[in-house]
């Protein structure tokens, strides 16, 4: 499959601090792209980089062909870049920002800005210094999504939008994504990414700890298991893949590796399943897991 | 009322802190330089020598423009050569120090203290006022002592070092109600120093206006003179009459404009906002959708109010020749001070050749002002957004500079007609003053794009430093220039410095091309540099 963007051995250094450490990152054609990590990680660092405001320090990347860096002007006609921190010019109406970033990137489409101000219900005539935060993002957001371009890079879009806005937000990239578009969404918000991600990559302190479809990373983690059984449950401790069993009665819970549920599941039916209900692990107890400090980091291996 | 100053004295106590170097730094920098003037106007000129002197400053209207001169004294002699110098070095120290400390440090500076205590909202700007106005009184002891140790009558010095105190106080107030005023501190700066260009000015044109006494050593100024803190330090006149009771005057007026920045900052936190809520268009006229249209769009409210401003400021100094010309008949017994200098229609010339190059000074802000707006969109603005555009970092620079550098023109045609017709008006002949003084304005853009080309090149190199070295190389352009260089007798390899002293001395003197293409190929060469540096460097958005 052709890739949008491809990342590998990444490294930017401030000064003394190593903000991407051999960072490696793949965005397929066309797929939305989830970018998470804690803060500080260096998600806002790498979309800098591919937006060729920053210099790398060493790594390859390949951009919709090009490179970040010498061909920022000709790749930035086919990008729009939603940033973490809207700023804009209080002077200005939020209109005429939405205009004049549109023209600046190589046009716009008049039907589809109507459309947005319509969908995201932000008044252009007012001026920039007096809208909020969510507003401003809103400027940004449909200043990118009014033209016409191949890549999306959004830091964080959602941080300051409403629970409606972040419906339309979604409605909009799900509706990019159709039209054959390419997404990276950064974010801190779960239920953004497990609404939209077709794939994510994990960043912590600046290397990928992560990335596949959300899937494949639910795979690597665990499941919550309470059962109800008619006899009490032997043994379960002796099956690979099981962990943290507690026993009431006869309630059992418990925790087992995505991967070994079948196996669990043939051994729990020999005592009479009376009820079960069995919890995937959210995008956020994965996060738990990748983010965690240096202690958990460490307890793994015991674990294993 | 009081909880809004809570915490007012551990944020004096950060603001020391964190203003540990910059601060000493600058008043010991001044103090230093006192040391140094002071050896080297050394007192062993007679008696005559001082009367001569006196009289340099007494006679000349042009001269009074940078100095009150107030008897045949080594002490008058001082005040009358340095004062302005010393009066605008402490006046801009403490503007800046205001504005670090209030708009620019405002928020990190809260931030620090607003965790583990209360702080009230006018605090930071108390603290700020508080330190500031130790600074000046340090400094006011300093330079006492050091005109103590010269040998100089001890209650005059004190005088002295409190007549720059009270000048740098006034300025530290009036930074402190442009912080409130202006949105940002590359605004609130330019306003304050804006402010501090007019005070000069004005008190040099009370003193221009004054009359002379007849043993020409002593000027009583006009009463423009009492329009400036500039000219209340003047009158002051230590080593005189040492007038201690004007310190009055400048403690009141720091109240007023203290009261004022407090009232702003009430109305600002209220959410009222200086600015009222007002709509625009909801789409963007074609004329705004380039990188140059939208820096024309940004910076057209600022140009049109210096245009203004210079224009109005050219009218009077356009009428004032009139009296200049009259004041010529009135100090007949001066021939031959008259004739050192090379007769009666230089004396006019030579007037206009003093302000032309003091407007030169005064629109190299806006300039620099001008320019820094490009910093202030790097790293708290939406610069980022642009250059993520199909914009490239040239024609985003480019549309900034080509933006300033027009302007700046601009500005110095407008002095330009507009001191050379009304000079024109009141002494007849429009066209014939009209064409010269065109010319002396302009022959100034050079010099001023070579400050431009300077600030440029700080911004490409030093991101974070840039607003810190802009005023720094307008300061070192400024102080070692024709007027103040020549006045503190300063080496002239470290004259030449300046741009400002390659400037043709026109009208008077006739244009030569060589130094305006040196100064072009200078003005070329920085900014060249300066964009290369840019394309090669980081984005830098500090508040990441
Ligand atoms: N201009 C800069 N100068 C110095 N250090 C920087 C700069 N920009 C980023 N950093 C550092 O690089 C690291 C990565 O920062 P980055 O902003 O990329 O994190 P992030 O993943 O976007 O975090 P967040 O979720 O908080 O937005 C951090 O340690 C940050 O302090
Ligand atoms: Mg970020």
């Amino acid at each position: 499959m052709p890739t949008a963007i491809s990342i590998f051995g990444l490294v930017k250094n401030f000064g003394s601090t190593r903000a991407l450490d051999a960072f490696d990152m793949t965005v397929w054609d066309n797929e939305v792209h989830g970018f998470l990590g804690p803060n500080g990680a260096g998600k806002s660092t790498t979309i800098r980089v591919l937006l060729g405001l920053l210099r790398r320090d060493a790594g390859e990347i390949d951009l919709l062909g090009g490179d970040p860096w010498r061909d920022a002007v000709a790749l930035h006609r086919r990008l729009a870049y939603v940033p973490d921190d809207v700023k804009l010019w209080p002077t200005l109406t939020g209109g005429e920002v939405i205009d004049l970033m549109g023209k600046l990137r190589g046009g716009l489409d008049p039907a589809r800005r109507a459309e947005m101000l319509d969908r995201f219900k932000l008044d252009p005539t007012k001026k920039c210094g007096t809208y909020s935060k969510g507003n401003r993002q809103k400027v940004a957001i449909v200043a990118a999504f009014a033209s016409d371009v191949e890549l999306f890079l959004l830091d964080e879009p959602t941080s300051g939008l409403d629970p409606l806005m972040v419906m339309a937000f979604r409605e909009t990239v799900t509706e990019a994504r159709r039209e054959g578009r390419t997404v990276v969404l950064s974010s801190h918000i779960f239920a953004d990414v497990e609404a939209l991600c077709d794939r994510i990559t994990i960043i912590r302190q600046g290397k990928t700890v992560q990335a596949g479809t959300l899937d494949e990373l639910r795979h690597l983690t665990r499941t919550l298991i309470e059962v109800e059984t008619e006899r009490t449950v032997d043994d379960l401790e002796k099956l690979p893949g099981v962990h943290a069993v507690e026993r009431e009665g006869l309630q059992t819970s418990f925790q087992v590796d995505s991967d070994e549920i079948d196996r669990v599941l043939r051994h729990l039916v020999q005592f009479g399943v009376k009820s079960l209900h069995s919890a995937p692990p959210s995008l956020e107890e994965l996060f738990m897991r990748h983010y965690g400090d240096e202690v958990s980091e460490q307890k793994k291996p015991e674990e294993a | 009322m009081s909880q809004a100053f809570t915490g007012t004295l551990a944020l004096t106590w950060v603001a020391i802190s964190r203003d540990r170097i910059q601060l000493p730094v600058w008043i010991l920098a001044v103090a230093a330089f006192m040391v140094a003037v002071v050896s080297i106007w050394n007192g062993d000129l007679s008696q005559e020598e001082l009367v001569s002197v006196a009289q340099f400053y007494g006679v000349q209207p042009a001269v009074r423009m940078f100095g009150l001169a107030s008897g045949a004294t080594l002490g008058a002699y001082i005040m009358s050569r340095g004062f302005v110098v010393f009066a605008v070095l402490v006046a801009v120290m403490s503007i800046l120090f205001v504005v670090r400390h209030t708009r620019q440090d405002e928020d990190t500076g809260r931030a620090e203290l607003i965790g583990s205590a209360s702080v009230g909202r006018h605090a930071n700007l108390a603290s700020a006022f508080i330190v500031v106005v130790g600074a000046n009184v340090l400094l006011a002891v300093l330079i006492g002592l050091i005109l103590t140790f010269k040998g100089l009558p001890v209650a005059s010095s004190f005088a002295a070092g409190a007549a720059f105190a009270g000048i740098g106080i006034f300025f530290a107030g009036l930074a402190g109600l442009a912080a409130q005023l202006a949105g940002t501190s590359r605004g609130a700066t330019g306003l304050a120093l804006a402010g501090l260009g007019l005070a000069f000015v004005v008190a040099g044109i009370g003193n221009i206006l004054g009359r002379v006494d007849e043993a020409g050593v002593r000027v009583v100024s006009a009463w423009p003179a009492w329009l400036s803190p500039v000219g209340w330090g003047q009158q002051m006149r230590a080593f005189e009459e040492d007038h201690w009771s004007l310190l009055g005057l400048f403690a009141f007026s720091f109240l007023v404009l203290a009261a004022g920045a407090v009232f702003l900052e009430t109305r600002r936190d209220t959410g009222k906002g200086l600015l009222p809520e007002r709509r625009g268009p909801s789409a963007a006229s074609p004329g705004l959708l380039s990188p140059v249209g939208l820096v024309w769009r940004l910076q057209r409210g600022v140009f049109l109010s210096w245009a203004v401003g210079v224009g109005l400021f050219g009218i009077v100094v356009g009428a004032v020749s009139a009296d200049l010309e009259a004041m010529l008949d009135e100090l007949e017994g001066f021939d031959e001070i008259f004739e050192r200098i090379g007769g009666t229609d230089v004396i006019v010339d030579a007037a206009f050749v003093t302000f032309m190059g003091i407007l030169a000074l005064v629109i190299t802000i806006y300039a620099v002002q001008g320019l820094l707006r490009m910093r202030a969109e790097e790293s708290d603005g939406p610069a980022e957004s642009v250059m993520a555009t199909a914009v490239s970092r040239r024609q985003w620079v480019t549309s900034y500079i080509l933006n300033i550098a027009l302007g700046t023109a601009a500005l110095f045609l407008i002095v330009g007609l507009t001191v050379g017709v009304t000079a024109g008006i009141v002494m007849g002949d429009v066209a014939a003053w009209a064409a010269d003084l065109v010319v002396a304005g302009l022959v100034h853009i050079p010099a001023a794009w070579v400050v431009a080309g300077a600030v440029v090149l700080a911004f490409g190199l030093f991101p974070r430093r840039t607003a810190l070295l802009a005023w720094m190389v307008f300061v070192i352009a400024a102080v070692t220039g024709p007027f103040i260089g020549a006045m503190l007798d300063l080496p002239e390899w470290i004259q030449n410095i300046s741009p400002f002293i390659h400037v043709p001395a026109v009208p008077g003197e006739s244009v030569t091309a060589a130094p305006i293409v040196g100064l072009l190929g200078m003005a070329v060469l920085l900014t060249g540099a300066g964009l290369l540096a840019f394309r090669r460097r980081d984005i830098d958005v500090t508040s990441v």
